[in-house]
């Protein structure tokens, strides 16, 4: 624009001195005029100035002395004049527009005004409530918190299991384990919210009933040693030893081994089913992160992976996959690597990789925005909330004193309990309310005094 | 003999050229359509293409519009008149113009004119293009998210002495004001020079963090 600015009012300047320099060549000429009438409505400058630079060019040729910017103008401006000769096509057939879920005058609407006007979101810097976890195992490699789809926490501390319902703001103890079986390594609610599987240090995995605080069954001799990670995936319980192995368990039969994993050398910490159920991914000890696919793993090939993802300097703990972009997939490193990286886990390719400054434990998208939330250990102990795919950080939330090795989020995803290495659970408003349902997020009864609470 | 082959293999005509570069954009315009989601990722199967898994869309209306594309490209190219195809995607609602990813291309007009070839490998190209695949794979760490439905366009910048084809109809550039660009790598086949540089729409939200 600047540009453009330029010429016109440097043309205006040849247009108030005519015939000085550039028509001096055609002086001799028949057309010469003795009047100059400018009417500059009817006249195209930047047209005008083109076609005389350009025109002039091939006299003088060898005295062309032009600065390269002049140049890059000259180009810019044939361009959009379309001097250049150039022809701008299209094709007359239209592809077909993808199909939309959603009616699309709702969703046109809903996203047209929040975008010009979206408040920035205050996110409160402190816990909004904090709880006692004593007893916590302080082990990066286990998994012993959940928040299941009916609005109850599940925490295991030491050799029991606690439900803390998040409605009520009450506590109740699920079970106990024996001494020898014991302590709990990890603990996933099933989808339903009703269910929910305890892994325990003697390799065996219990199911429970929680409503009516009942042992349905127990998986064992699948696994040599620890189970510290658990994944549902419908009717599938998919398990993660000390042992590097990898196992669906359908729970509905009883010789419930359906699928062996092998790939992990060592213990796998993380797993994680995609939304569409497709694609697991498994991150272990020995920096590997797996990607396996339903359809390949059961496909009887040498390697079972669909992708093995050794970017990772450091154990893999913490996987999230991405709610509103399938296939792509966010691994935290442990101590030694500190990186947070996306990855297409259709291709395989690493998109992004991103330096923290201290441990990934744990990793969460925010189901209403795009955000990213990790947790940290040493120095900070921090959760962070970043910006995706900007990967801006908007906010450090620090208060706990040690490294913050689980988180779980609401059903509602407004939420987020975290807990420690320091034997507290802390509550973090992070994420905000959803757009589209603008009623305040459900939360525990508030007593007066109720800032510190025990768990039991 | 060997040595012979392997020279004789290395040799690219016209013909080849386009052909490579038409397939390019294909593949090119497939990558994109499925990595900025204006397609749902149900719609496309996985291939395996210059060293990579790469995707294809399914939806016959989109195919048989690429493939028409891709001829048409070719074809141009063959004659050394194509200067530039630019993948448009653009809001479906308001027609806004979002993402413009450009291919530039420079042809060799001595090769158009005289006929001749030049001397280039396979694997050097395909390494060449392997890379901008990989580049496009992983913009969507920096592009702003597409938060709406999108529908794309693509339009072919030809020599103004090109007759209009029956299927195609000219068009205004759909430019973006004030885009943010990003240059991505470029390939060559010594015929046919292809620069890719994607520009989109400034997202004032992110800018605001």
């Amino acid at each position: 624009m600047d540009a453009g600015m330029n010429t016109s009012s440097h043309l205006k300047a040849q247009a108030r001195f005519p015939l000085q320099e550039h028509f001096l060549p055609r002086k001799n000429s028949k057309e010469n005029l003795d009047r100059f009438i400018p009417n500059r409505s009817a006249m195209d400058f930047d047209y005008a100035h083109y076609a005389l630079t350009e025109g002039r060019k091939g006299k003088d040729q060898t005295a062309a002395v032009s600065s390269p910017s002049r140049e890059a103008y000259r180009k810019q401006l044939a361009e959009t004049m379309n001097l250049n000769h150039t022809r701008i096509l299209a094709f007359r057939n239209k592809p077909q527009a993808p199909v939309e879920l959603l009616p699309s005058d709702h969703s046109a609407s809903l996203h047209q005004q929040p975008k010009s006007v979206k408040p920035r979101r205050y996110i409160p810097q402190t816990s909004e409530r904090t709880l006692d976890a004593p007893d916590i195992v302080d082990d990066f490699y286990l998994n012993l918190l959940d928040w299941g789809s009916a609005n109850v926490l599940a925490i295991a501390l030491g050799h029991t299991v606690y439900l803390w319902d998040a409605s009520t703001g009450s506590t109740s103890e699920l079970v106990t384990i024996d001494e020898e079986k014991g302590p709990v390594t990890s603990i996933n609610w099933a989808p339903d919210g009703r269910h929910v599987a305890v892994g325990l240090n003697n390799s065996e995995v219990q199911l429970w009933d929680s409503a009516s605080n009942r042992q349905l069954r127990t998986l064992k001799g699948g696994h040599q040693s620890r189970v510290g990670s658990l994944a549902w995936n419908n009717h599938i319980l998919t398990t993660g030893g000390m042992d590097g192995q990898i196992i669906n368990n359908d729970v509905r039969i009883r010789s419930h081994v359906v699928e062996t994993y092998r790939g992990h050398t060592q213990e796998v910490c993380g797993l994680k089913w995609s939304g569409s159920g497709q694609q697991l991914a498994s991150g272990g000890n020995d920096n590997v992160v797996h990607i396996w696919d339903r359809s390949v793993a059961s496909s009887n090939s040498s390697t079972q992976w669909l992708h093995r993802l050794e970017e990772h300097t450091s154990a893999v703990k913490a996987l999230a996959w991405c709610p509103f972009q399938a296939n792509l997939l966010a691994t935290g490193g442990g101590g030694g690597d500190r990186t947070i990286k996306f990855w297409n886990t259709h291709t395989g390719a690493c998109l992004n990789s991103v330096d923290t400054g201290s441990q990934v434990c744990s990793l969460l998208w925010n189901k209403n925005e795009r955000e990213l939330l990790s947790s940290h250990g040493f120095t900070q102990n921090q959760l962070t909330l970043w910006k995706y795919p900007s990967m801006v950080k908007m906010a450090e939330l620090t208060g706990h004193t040690s490294r913050v090795l689980y988180m779980a989020q609401s059903p509602d995803g407004c939420t987020v309990a975290s807990a420690a290495g320091d034997e507290t659970l802390r509550f973090w408003n992070v994420f905000g309310v959803p757009e589209t349902a603008k009623k305040p997020a459900p939360k525990a009864a508030h007593e007066p005094f109720s800032h510190v609470n025990r768990i039991r | 003999m060997a040595s012979k082959t392997a020279a004789a293999k290395d040799i690219i005509t016209l013909h080849g050229s386009a052909a490579i570069v038409s397939e390019f954009f294909c593949y090119a315009a497939n990558s994109i359509l499925y990595n900025r989601a204006v397609y749902p990722e149900e719609s496309f199967v996985k291939v395996k293409k210059y060293g990579l898994p790469m995707l294809l869309i399914e939806d016959d209306s989109v195919k048989s519009f690429l493939s028409n594309l891709t001829s048409q490209i070719s074809e141009w190219l063959e004659a050394g008149k194509l200067q530039r195809v630019v993948l448009v995607i653009m809001s479906k609602a308001t027609g806004e113009v979002l993402e413009r990813w450009n291919f530039r291309i420079e042809t060799d007009n001595e090769v158009v004119e005289k006929g001749v070839s030049r001397e280039k490998s396979d694997k050097e190209i395909m390494r060449e293009i392997q890379a901008i695949m990989r580049q496009v794979a992983s913009s969507i760490t920096y592009l702003p998210c597409l938060d709406e439905a999108c529908v794309f366009d693509v339009l072919a910048y030809t020599d103004a002495d090109v007759a209009v084809p029956f299927t195609w109809i000219e068009s205004d550039p759909k430019l973006i004001a004030n885009p943010q660009m990003v240059k991505l790598h470029a390939f060559d086949t010594k015929i046919h020079k292809v620069d890719t540089l994607v520009s989109y729409k400034n997202d004032e939200w992110d800018e605001e963090e």
